[in-house]
Order: structure tokens, then sequence, then C-alpha cells
């Protein structure tokens, strides 16, 4: 194994002077036949509870066995959102958790993720959201988590493009700002959880898929895969829209649908948006890339589907949204549009922790909130694999809730998986 | 786009239509008391991918329910009939 260089302003000096070449960020190791912990699923959440189980707990016989490559799923395509504002208990300071690691992930995992705390607010559109946002508000505040309601004229001057006309048809009242809310680039996510848990000497194998378990009674003590059976001490299911998938070859049926989630870029224009910015009339949510595209998503397609390819009429729909908030966006043109695989639940919760079978540890269900809680998922996670229990944080998000009536519904919106 | 086949109005965009989920479940008896059956009819589902069962209300058509067959996979329609006929015609 060759020593990997750390990365800083005197490296790239040093590198732009005299030209060596950069060394790769993680090795490429073959499979070993054993390991302690056996990680299904190379996305953001899987590395990050890699890094944290070598780093915080000291347990280093560690592989990441990823079907593709490094960084091919749900965490290189999201729209890269990260806040806290959540309000049920458990999940306002699982989400705090995961910002204030945010806050300090460049500078522990030595590679820039380039957080930008750019803001977020959320808009409402009637006197009755308004008082929904002031306690939702009141929620964070209980819990140290600082945020301000806007009145009107306040958003009007924080943000002086959106639709203030008499004829709008969904008129801005108010609106909730997160101001440490901002966004991350979604693929240093992967590559820098990736290059800092290699650092510790966990194995990242890619291109390695799982196509059964090991099963010793009401035990899972490994997986096969397409490059070999691997023996696993804990083996962990945390691969984003195929939790069904997996789960099924191990013989667990879950509370989880896959849906379709589409994101979308336009043309780079010139610094326009600075915070990120949540319709409060249809779920829509926007923020300016660094290159300057407008990055924007909104509701899942509808029905279930494993393709990755969205549907068109979603596409109009979310068009429609941008324009009715920000009717200067009307002339900018779509440069891609792209769709990643979500596990739905019926509360729009995740599941978390220990699972029925003895040794085999859970992490999906993550609907719309996946990225920003990369960090906490993978710290939690390697917290319940360290210690076979959960972490505080995670203890509403048992995969059972549902048959103990326990759903977490963040959303009030019911118990339902397709609508959340 | 999708498009559904309907036994009444034809090949139909799917927007005309409500998606309402896995077809093949079988619903508990009326009365039943057993939480874990209610459970898994209510939550838990299969989520294959590959070919699945499934409802749809044509509700900007004829307002008929019915069951389709689709590959989760690639989006590939299949047969469809009413869903009073049973999960297989």
């Amino acid at each position: 194994m060759t020593a990997l260089s750390h990365y800083s302003a005197f490296a790239l000096a040093r590198r732009a002077l005299f030209g060596s070449k950069w060394q790769r960020a993680w090795r490429k190791p073959d499979p070993r036949p054993a390991y302690d912990v056996v990680i299904v699923g190379g996305g953001g959440h899987g590395l990050a509870t890699a890094y944290y189980l070598a780093a915080r707990h000291g347990i280093t016989k560690v592989a990441v066995l990823e079907r593709g490559y490094l960084g091919s799923g749900n965490v290189g395509r999201n729209t890269t959102l990260v806040r806290s504002n959540y309000q049920m208990p458990g999940n306002t300071e699982f989400f705090e958790h995961s910002l204030k690691l945010w806050e300090g992930l460049s500078h522990e995992l030595n590679f820039n993720v380039m957080l930008s705390q750019r803001g977020q607010l959320v808009l409402a559109h009637g006197p009755g959201q308004l008082d929904v946002l002031a306690r939702k508000g009141n929620t964070m505040r209980l819990n140290g988590i600082d945020c301000e309601l806007f009145d009107r004229p306040d958003v009007q001057r924080f943000l002086p493009f959106l639709d203030y006309s008499k004829s709008c048809r969904f008129p801005i009242y108010g609106g909730l700002f997160q101001p440490r809310a901002g966004t991350v680039r979604h693929d240093a996510v992967a590559w820098g959880y990736a290059r800092a848990a290699d650092r510790l000497g966990v194995d990242i194998i890619e291109n390695c898929e799982v196509t059964g378990f090991l099963r010793d009674g009401a035990a899972v003590n490994g997986v096969e895969t397409s490059r070999g059976r691997i023996h696993a001490g804990r083996t962990l299911i945390s691969v984003a829209g195929h939790s069904s998938h997996l789960a099924r070859l191990v013989g667990l049926r879950l509370p989880i649908e896959s849906h379709l989630l589409q994101a979308f870029v336009t043309e780079p224009i010139k610094p326009f948006l600075d915070c990120v910015l949540s319709f409060g009339a249809e779920l829509f949510y926007i923020s300016q890339s660094d290159k300057g595209g407008m990055v924007f998503g909104g509701h899942i397609d509808g029905f279930n589907s494993y393709t990755q390819r969205g549907q068109f009429p979603k596409v109009r729909t979310v068009a429609e949204c941008a324009v009715a908030l920000i009717p200067g966006m009307s002339r900018l043109r779509l440069l891609r549009h792209w769709a990643g695989i979500q596990d739905m639940t019926p509360d729009g919760s995740p599941f978390m922790g220990r699972t029925p079978l003895r040794n085999l540890y859970f992490n999906g269900g993550w609907c719309y909130q996946g990225f920003k809680a990369t960090p906490a998922a993978g710290w939690c996670m390697a917290h319940a694999l360290a210690h076979d229990e959960e972490h505080p944080f995670i203890r509403h998000l048992a995969l059972d809730r549902f048959e103990r009536g326990n759903g977490s519904d963040e959303y009030g919106l019911g118990l339902w998986t397709y609508k959340q | 786009m999708l498009r559904i086949p309907c036994p009444h109005c034809g090949l139909r965009d799917y927007t005309e239509f409500r998606y309402a989920g896995d077809a093949t479940k079988p619903r508990p008896a009326h009365g039943t008391g057993e939480q874990r059956a209610w459970y898994e009819y209510v939550f838990v589902f299969d989520n294959p991918k590959g070919p699945h069962l499934e409802y749809w209300q044509h509700v900007e058509g004829c307002r008929q329910w019915l069951v389709l067959e689709r590959d989760t996979s690639t989006n590939t329609v299949g047969q469809s009939w009413l869903a009073r006929q049973g999960a297989k015609p």
C-alpha cells in the first residue's frame, strides 16, 4: 500500500512547480476472504459509515462493496442541499447533528466538499402556512438551531425577483430562513469519505455486485458477490433505491417502494439566487450552483420504478413551479435532467438499525432526505455496527415501527408511501 | 411518456390515471383483528425490480379501476384488465 499524500496548499504549489503526478485517491484492492464489517453499497452513506467505523470506533477491517463505480448512485444524483429544519422528536436532533458534521467535514476528511452555507428560505403562501412555519421555527430554536421568521416585506427585500404581483396565483406571505443551511459539492462527499476511509485501511471494492447472503440460521455471516464469497462479522445493507431488492435476497420484505425523483439544471447564468429557496405551494426547491446553473427538483414521478429515467409531465410541472415563483426564469433553457431511484417509506422517514436477522443491519428508506443526512447516517450506523445497538438519535427509526404503530410522520401527510 | 392501455378507452397517457399500488396483495377479511395481517397488507411491499401487477384508476377517462402489468426495471407495459376481474383475468 502506497502512502497517500495529504492535500494542502503546499502540496498543490509543489505539484504546480515540479509537475509530479497526483496519486490515486484510494486503492483498488481485491476482496479479502473475510472482514469484521462488510458494507453493501458504496454511496455516501456506506462510505461515511466505513469512515466513522475506522475513525471513531477503531474498526478498520472493513469492506465497502459497490456494484458500479463510486458516486454512480444517488450521492451523485441529488440537488446537494443540506439543512436541519425538522420538527419531529429525533429528526430535529439527527439532522442538526448532520449539519454540524457537514460544517467540519472538509477539515476532517482533508478534502474540500465545498460546503456553502448560503441559507435556506422556505416560503409560506397563506397565514395558516406561516403559522406552521413559525411553529417549526420555535421547535428548531428550542433545540438550539438558529432560524428567522420573515414576513412579506422581509422576503421582498431579500429576494426582490420573486413574483409579488397582484395576479400571483400563490402570493407570498413570508417564510422561515435557516442561515446555516446550504449546499455541498456532492461528488466530493463520496470521494472525500472514500479517500479518508481508505487511508485508515478500509477496502473499497468497486464493480462488485452482491448476489446473495450467507445465512447461518437466523444470522447473516457474509455475502456472495460477483467477485467471490466474502465472510463478515457484521453486514450492513446501505443501498438507496435498491433496498427491497437486496432485502429480498436475504428473505426480508420491507415497508418501502422505489420511486423516481428527477432533478434539473439550467444553462449557467451570472450569480442570481444566493440562497436555497423552497416553494410552499408545491414541492419545489432551487439553488444556483457555483458554475451558475439553476439546480432544482420537485416531487417523485408518482409510481414505482427502477428505470432512472423520469417522465416528461413532471418536467413540465417542475418548470411551471419555477416560473410561478421566479418569473425571470421563463427563458432559461434546461441543460440536463436526470432521475434517481429512491426508497419511499410510509411516513417519509428512513429505517436505520438492526434487522430481525442477527449481524445484519439496515440503512435505507431515505425518501427525499438522504444526501443531507449522509454524515449523521454514517455516524449512527457506525455506532450500530460497533455496539450492536441503535444510537439515541435513531431509536425512533426502527424497521418494525409500523408494526408497533409508531410511524414518524414528519410532514403530517398520513402513512402513505407515494404521498410523502 | 408512459402510456397505459385502458380496456375501455384504449392507449392513454399515464397522467390521466391515478396510481394505486401493488395489485397482488390479498386484503385481509373484514373484521380480521390480527395486526400482523393488516400490517403486511397496508405497509409492506414486494417492490420487485421486474414484472409488477398494479392498480390504476382512469380518473380522467372512464373512471374504472384496472390492473396493469408493467416491468418496473424498463417501464414496459403489458396487458391490462378491469380490477373487478381480479388479480388475474
